[in-house]
């Protein structure tokens, strides 16, 4: 495949860290945050954390090696309101990579928990205390997720589509092994 | 009989010179504790507690303090933290309600510094502990603040799975800032 059709080895390594991070931590925040306390629940809200930061900062990768690294342009062949909705999903999941963390973050230090990134590093407060706050904050972080959750169907959608019923080569810009030699 | 009234009388006498700061503004007086889990301090507080602190801020060391701690007043930060730690495994308020600290014996460590040597009792255990703290006197208050590291499990305060010390750790911190109004 001929590699201006394929984002770059460094964007497709940051793609699939930040995808299994958030197939990780996602499920992660659903399951744990109904758990009666206990060191169990303790240690899952840290993991959950600490990949939160992890994915945020790879985000900024993302975003800096995009920014000098342009994506391969989308199929000429492919229709414009795809064009539109690819382009759009992708803006907004680009969003969410950097607002999903961030919610987090703000969430917990307005519930009066530091995050600490693999208990070693301490992330500043960027917020008081603040009971009300950390209770809108917390929808404020399910709401992020589950539109991500919707998105990430929706961009997982679209990618087997256009591999398995268009049998283009758009899948194999992100996992070039799947490339179909044209 | 002179002799048995001299006793009391004297008793009467060093309390009275003591004991000129000896009474505890509760609303400027605090109990503090931070504690590490994963890595992460968290600051937790008891609302209610006695001090009975009896202070001669010129010899400070013929000073005397009994704390008392209502553990069920505590304030870890979240109800579900207040819930817990109220149980068997960590504090066990219904058997052991009250926590205290009794000191009649201060050192001089430095200036405006002193160490108190009293004995900490906690759900049961009661062990020697030394709390370092500091004196500064106002025109009409006394401000002593300090604090001393205990460790929980030493007296049985969250055992169980609580007792894995790398989700909480077993060092805690206890800060104390009393404020002590003249008689």
């Amino acid at each position: 495949m001929n590699t201006l059709y394929r984002y770059t080895r460094t964007a497709i390594t940051l793609h699939w860290a930040v995808a299994a991070l958030i197939f990780a931590t996602f499920p992660l925040g659903v399951y744990m945050h109904d758990l009666t306390l206990s060191p169990y629940k303790l240690r899952l809200f840290s993991y959950h954390k600490w990949i939160g930061v992890t994915i945020f900062l790879l985000a900024v990768l993302r975003v800096s090696w995009r920014s000098t690294h342009r994506p391969p342009p989308l199929p000429a062949a492919m229709p414009n309101w795809e064009k539109l909705a690819a382009n759009t999903v992708h803006y907004l999941l680009y969003t969410l990579i950097f607002a999903v963390p961030l919610s987090g973050w703000l969430m917990s230090s307005a519930k009066g928990v530091q995050t600490v990134w693999f208990g070693v590093l301490p992330l500043p407060d960027l917020l008081a205390k603040n009971k009300e706050l950390g209770d809108l904050l917390k929808e404020v972080h399910e709401s992020l997720n589950f539109a991500m959750f919707g998105l990430v169907l929706a961009h997982i959608g679209a990618a087997l589509k256009h591999h398995f019923i268009e049998r283009d080569e758009i899948l194999a810009r992100m996992i070039p092994i799947l490339g179909r030699g044209a | 009989m002179k002799h048995l009234l001299a006793v009391p009388l004297l008793l009467a006498a060093s309390l009275a010179s003591g004991a000129e700061f000896a009474v505890l503004r509760p609303q400027q007086s605090s109990i503090i504790f931070v504690s590490k889990q994963m890595g992460v301090p968290m600051e937790g507080s008891f609302r209610k507690f006695t001090a009975r602190i009896a202070v001669d801020p010129a010899s400070p060391e013929t000073g005397s303090a009994r704390i008392d701690i209502d553990l069920a007043s505590i304030d870890t930060g979240s109800t579900d933290g207040d819930e817990e730690v109220a149980g068997k495994a960590w504090f066990d308020t219904k058997n052991h309600p009250v926590a205290s600290f009794i000191s009649g014996s201060v050192k001089p460590s430095g200036k405006e510094r002193y160490e108190a040597l009293g004995k900490l009792s906690i759900k049961g255990k009661t062990l020697d502990v030394k709390a370092p703290f500091t004196l500064k006197q106002n025109t009409d208050t006394l401000i002593i603040e300090g604090m001393f590291p205990i460790k929980r499990l030493d007296y049985g305060i969250g055992t169980g799975v609580w007792s894995d010390t790398d989700t909480v750790a077993d060092e805690v911190q206890i800060r104390f800032h009393f404020t002590i109004a003249k008689k």
